[in-house]
């Protein structure tokens, strides 16, 4: 299935998601609001996304951007989800129960970003050591043992 | 370990024992340099070349060292890629579980000082000498086989020098070249180690 059919099959089927829908490098992209991720996500699911491939995020500065990769086996195809949520927020709906492959790549998530998922059954670090202070991905991140890149090299 | 001490240290004090010492020493450092298991703490791609190094082309059987899976059987570990602050402590206790005496190579630039990790990085541990003793340092990302061949073949020197007699060592004997000695068909300098 391509791009296009994709997107005639997801206005057909959920017309509310349909203005959201955008094609970025040639790839489905579909940007909701947060509060809205998990009805969207459940939407997705039922219309055949039934593989969660991976869940980001990414600081840009002012928010946080977290991005859902799903995947179809029986369309072909493939979409991302993007939902930002502010700074001093930065909770979102966990997806666990509709992909239970999200359990440890949100731990992962809340270990570098410090991003809280709701409804997550076991939200504790899972790459870094449970003493760990602050969340080192975030553009914000303090750290004494970082040595700085000098500019010559 | 105690008892190989104490039969070492009543032999250095007993007159003309020191004959009986050296014998023994050398008896020892022959066994423990021509067998030299290793531990492989292989935690990056510097394994690769560690796990080639066992294999026929390389062959490290022919110099008595063997991988082995369980630190009890092992005396020398060698720590064969990128140390993470979460690592470390699995590593240190793999090393405590080794059976005196023992010895560390860390191999590839990641074991000797954190590597291309060194800078603006905040997981990986810069240098397993951070809290290891470690004897041989082999750079290379990854190093070659040779270098671990290498790096062996010196450790086995070095434990050539070490006595069963606490606090004593033997002088250093070796055919391989040391670090400021002249190479083959180099006239020896005056002050260079003439080899």
């Amino acid at each position: 299935m391509n791009i296009n059919e994709l997107r005639e099959h997801l206005c057909s089927e959920y017309p509310d998601l349909c203005p959201l829908f955008s094609v970025e490098y040639g790839d489905g992209v579909l940007v909701v609001d947060a509060s809205r991720l998990h009805d969207a996500a459940s939407d997705l699911r039922d219309l055949g996304f039934d593989r969660l491939g991976m869940v980001t995020a990414v600081d840009t500065g002012d928010e946080f951007e977290l991005v859902y990769r799903l995947q179809s086996r029986e369309m072909h195809a493939g979409i991302f989800v993007k939902a930002r949520v502010a700074r001093d927020i930065a909770s979102i709906a966990s997806v666990t129960d509709l992909w239970p492959a999200a359990n440890w790549q949100e731990r992962e998530v809340y270990d570098l970003f410090g991003i809280t998922f709701e409804g997550h059954p076991d939200l504790r670090r899972i790459l870094l050591t449970d003493d760990w202070v602050g969340h080192p991905l975030r553009k914000d991140y303090q750290d004494d043992r970082i040595i700085r890149r000098p500019d010559y090299i | 370990m105690a008892f190989v001490d104490d039969l070492g240290a009543a032999l250095d004090k007993t007159p003309g024992g020191g004959i009986i010492l050296t014998s023994l020493d050398a008896v020892m450092d022959w066994s423990r340099g021509k067998s030299l298991w290793m531990m492989p703490m292989g935690t990056a791609c510097c394994a690769m070349e560690l796990i080639a190094a066992s294999f026929s082309r390389f062959d490290f059987d022919r110099h008595g060292s063997i991988p082995r899976p369980d630190p009890r059987h092992c005396d020398v570990m060698v720590v064969a890629g990128t140390i993470t602050r979460k690592m470390a402590p699995a590593v240190q206790r793999l090393y405590d579980q080794m059976p005196d005496p023992k010895w560390v190579i860390a191999m590839g630039n990641c074991a000797v000082s954190g590597g291309i990790f060194y800078y603006d990085t905040y997981s990986v541990v810069r240098g397993v000498d951070e809290f290891l003793p470690v004897d041989v340092y082999i750079a290379g990302c990854p190093p070659r086989p040779e270098s671990l061949q290498d790096a062996i073949l010196r450790l086995r020197e070095q434990v050539s020098t070490d006595s069963i007699a606490p606090g004593k060592s033997r002088a250093l004997k070796s055919d391989l070249p040391a670090p400021g000695s002249p190479r083959k068909g180099e006239p020896s300098t005056p002050g260079g180690d003439a080899g």
